[in-house]
């Protein structure tokens, strides 16, 4: 075994900048996710059929394939068509979009979690449909969300690298290209080891705010 | 357009590797989600601390970086793997651990009356488990484990990156061969597709045979995709506390406040 | 609260009701917060040919009855005997699938538009169910917001109060429930008997002519029930409410019902006042089932 603590030192201002780069991806991506996921799961509960039956078909797809090859897609074949996006920002589109599918699921859960009871007091006491949401419904939906929601972000912190084989400088794409430039393997292994550094604070975190909510 | 000769060389070929891939993972993961679900729930405070600690470690572990590491990274510690080993292990070490969690849910679910009946009737420890609370968690694992095998589906085309020829493999040396980039890659993604809506049927008929086996009646699932049990589960979607279904939201019924 | 302001209409209100008890003599005193309904005893609610279907099962069959304001009716019968429908229905949490509702001279479901009547909009079915309150058998009180908001909510925001004049009332009706000092909890802080009575409260807070009440004793313990059933009472007894009730107390249908109402299968098969239906009922089926009640 050959460890070289010189070449972590090496290799510690790119990793910054891969750290950098992973955060962005993962808030952008976080945002996206969040928004998108909201639409999917409010077109998911229209009445209209047409609207209903597409999301669902499009968002089923879209959670039953693999993020790196829908990375590819956005990569490779959408620009044959439309916009054509840098590494980094085809990485946080293809982060953001496979994730609101997770994220309208969350949705959904939250929001049909709510009792029918509330529904119907609601009507009892004639309080308008938009009132009903907004002081009644969401409310109580956004505890049942919040933690869920957490745990996808984590989650997508751990898919974040991927968007490193489309060319984008996250925490991997730092680590491998200087591991080819310098013969090393060093950077992998700090890289891995900074993904359980973040990860694990970040999910203790949504444990305690869990305890805190789900009551 | 794809050239039948490049599809029987490379495509079919890459279609067996994927599900040789996710065969094996799904086989070792099993049998790590297995023992590390088990030792949670241990006496021993020790064997408890260890199970845990590899539980917190591999799902803080990102199974693309793992892979990596395992790839260039061990040899150097005087270990070399087959590429495809080495994916199939950073695979299968990474969803065994997320597993583990449904394992130990589902474990934990089972209510505390019928170990209490099993403690009454003087089973041993290992008797209570076998007879009494597997069986019992077992058809509740079901939807979870057919959440989590899709993910690791999707998973496996992560080994394309440290060079093993699957299905994602076959499909980049397509479009480095040919530009033709967009039927190879919306082929793609149909074959997972496809590949996910087989295992979702396999893991219902898996589901009804269990819950058949301690008399219940499976649950009526509407729908024609993967989603099965609720919030589809994402790795990262186990929560902490979650429940055997690895999910943190209480399901309810899906008609309540729709219209009216 | 403004306890000070309200002594001039507390002293008529005491001597307009000889009530000899302290708890009935506060009640006496928030008289002013509940509903002030005209009382001329015309027909308020009429079903007329009513069905409702659930998939094959009829639950309700052609129905047809009244209630006059300010009578305290009371359904009896058979688990899925339809008696909790017919709130539903009231209440809009359900539409016939055949045959109209009116309440107050208006229909509930439907308008009538150039002669023709017509399935009602939104909008009509929101104004004509102001008139209707609810309490139901698992409270359904919002647990996002504390009680006092629980209270004064819709007042605010559908009946356009002042959040003075809905926090004023509220205060009334919490008084009215024995729940003065309770005002800023959650409702998850509180038993379920106090619960219910803060749902009592908070369908009262918009003065309904109607009282819907669904198995309201049903969720509870049973030593809760006694408290929430006498505040019925008292609103019973000192209000021109008109109440339409489901319930298996039957002493407590006994007490406060002018009319009660057996169902069976969909139908009422027998009505008439309490004294009679309980001590002497005509039908086979109603001694059956009170025989297996009382």
């Amino acid at each position: 075994m050959n460890w070289d603590w010189n070449v972590v030192d090496d290799f510690m201002p790119r990793f910054w900048d891969g750290v950098l780069v992973t955060l962005q991806a993962l808030a952008v991506g976080s945002l996206i996710a969040f928004a998108l996921g909201l639409v999917w799961a409010l077109a998911q509960r229209s009445a209209r059929v047409w609207v209903r039956w597409p999301v669902v078909a499009v968002t089923e797809f879209i959670r039953n394939t693999p993020l790196l090859v829908q990375l590819f897609f956005l990569f490779y074949v959408v620009p044959n068509f439309g916009p054509s996006m840098s590494p980094l920002t085809t990485g946080i589109v293809g982060l953001g979009l496979h994730y609101s599918t997770y994220t309208a699921e969350v949705y959904r859960a939250g929001i049909d979690g709510v009792p029918a009871g509330q529904w119907e007091a609601a009507t009892a006491l004639s309080l308008s449909r938009g009132r009903t949401w907004r002081v009644v419904i969401l409310p109580q939906a956004v505890r049942r969300v919040v933690p869920p929601l957490g745990n996808y972000v984590i989650a997508m912190l751990k898919d974040s690298p991927m968007i490193a084989t489309i060319g984008a400088f996250d925490m991997l794409g730092e680590a491998q290209t200087f591991s080819n430039e310098t013969f090393t393997t060093e950077a992998l292994t700090v890289v891995g080891v900074a993904f359980i550094v973040i990860a694990y604070p970040a999910s203790l975190l949504i444990r305690a705010l869990e305890r805190r909510l789900v009551r | 357009m794809m050239s039948s000769e490049f599809f029987t060389t490379w495509f079919l070929p890459g279609i067996w590797i994927t599900v040789q891939v996710t065969v094996c993972a799904a086989a070792l993961g099993a049998v790590i989600a297995f023992g590390t679900g088990l030792a949670r729930g241990s006496r021993l405070w020790i064997v408890r601390f260890v199970a845990g600690a590899y539980f917190e470690v591999f799902r803080g572990m990102s199974a693309l970086v793992l892979m990596f590491w395992m790839f260039f990274a061990l040899p150097l510690f005087g270990w070399q793997l087959e590429p495809l080993w080495a994916g199939v292990s950073a695979l299968g070490l990474t969803y065994g651990a997320y597993g583990s969690e449904i394992v130990r849910g589902s474990l934990a679910a089972v209510p505390a009356a019928q170990k209490e009946a099993g403690i009454a009737l003087d089973f041993t420890r290992w008797q209570r488990l076998r007879l009494i609370e597997l069986p019992q968690a077992w058809p509740e694992m079901m939807p979870p484990f057919n959440n989590l095998l899709i993910e690791l589906l999707k998973g496996t085309a992560l080994v394309s990156v440290i060079t093993v020829a699957d299905m994602t493999f076959a499909g980049n040396l397509l479009r480095l061969g040919t530009n033709e980039t967009t039927p190879v890659y919306t082929l793609l993604l149909v074959l997972y597709f496809v590949l996910a809506f087989v295992i979702t049927r396999g893991m219902r008929m898996l589901e009804r045979r269990a819950k058949a086996g301690i008399g219940e009646r499976p649950e009526k699932r509407g729908g024609v995709g993967t989603k099965s049990g609720g919030v589809g589960t994402k790795p990262g979607g186990v929560g902490a506390r979650s429940g055997a279904r690895g999910e943190s939201l209480p399901a309810g019924p899906r008609s309540v406040g729709g219209g009216r | 609260m403004s306890a000070e302001t309200d002594t001039a209409q507390t002293e008529t209100a005491r001597t307009d009701t000889a009530q000899t008890d302290t708890a009935q003599t506060e009640t006496a005193q928030t008289l002013d917060a509940v509903a002030d309904p005209p009382v001329d005893g015309s027909e308020l609610i009429r079903f007329d040919q009513v069905t409702k279907r659930f998939g094959d099962n009829t639950v309700l069959d052609r129905l047809d009855f009244s209630v006059d304001s300010g009578k305290h009716v009371t359904l009896i019968g058979p688990s899925g005997s339809g008696k909790t429908t017919i709130l539903r229905l009231l209440m809009t949490l359900a539409t016939p699938d055949e045959g109209t509702i009116k309440v107050g001279g208006a229909y509930l479901t439907h308008e009538e538009r150039g002669g023709k009547l017509v399935r009602a909009g939104e909008k009509h079915v929101r104004e004509v169910r102001k008139n209707i309150g609810m309490v139901f058998q698992q409270f359904n009180l919002f647990p996002n917001m504390k009680v006092l908001r629980n209270i004064t909510e819709a007042p605010v925001t559908v009946l356009g109060l002042s959040k003075d004049e809905a926090e004023e009332r509220a205060r009334e009706l919490l008084e009215l429930v024995g729940l003065r000092e309770h005002v800023d909890k959650y409702p998850g802080q509180l038993s379920g008997g106090q619960q219910q009575r803060v749902a009592i409260a908070r369908a009262l807070a918009m003065r309904p002519r109607v009282l819907l009440l669904d198995e309201v004793t049903s969720a509870l313990d049973p030593e809760l029930v006694v408290g929430v059933l006498d505040v019925l009472r008292d609103i019973a007894r000192s209000t021109d409410i008109t109440m339409l009730c489901v319930t298996h107390e039957m002493n407590f249908a006994r007490d406060i019902s002018d009319q009660v109402l057996m169902f069976d299968s969909g139908r009422v098969i027998e009505s008439g006042p309490p004294q009679k239906i309980f001590s002497d009922p005509e039908q086979e089926r109603t001694r059956e089932f009170l025989g297996a009640v009382l």
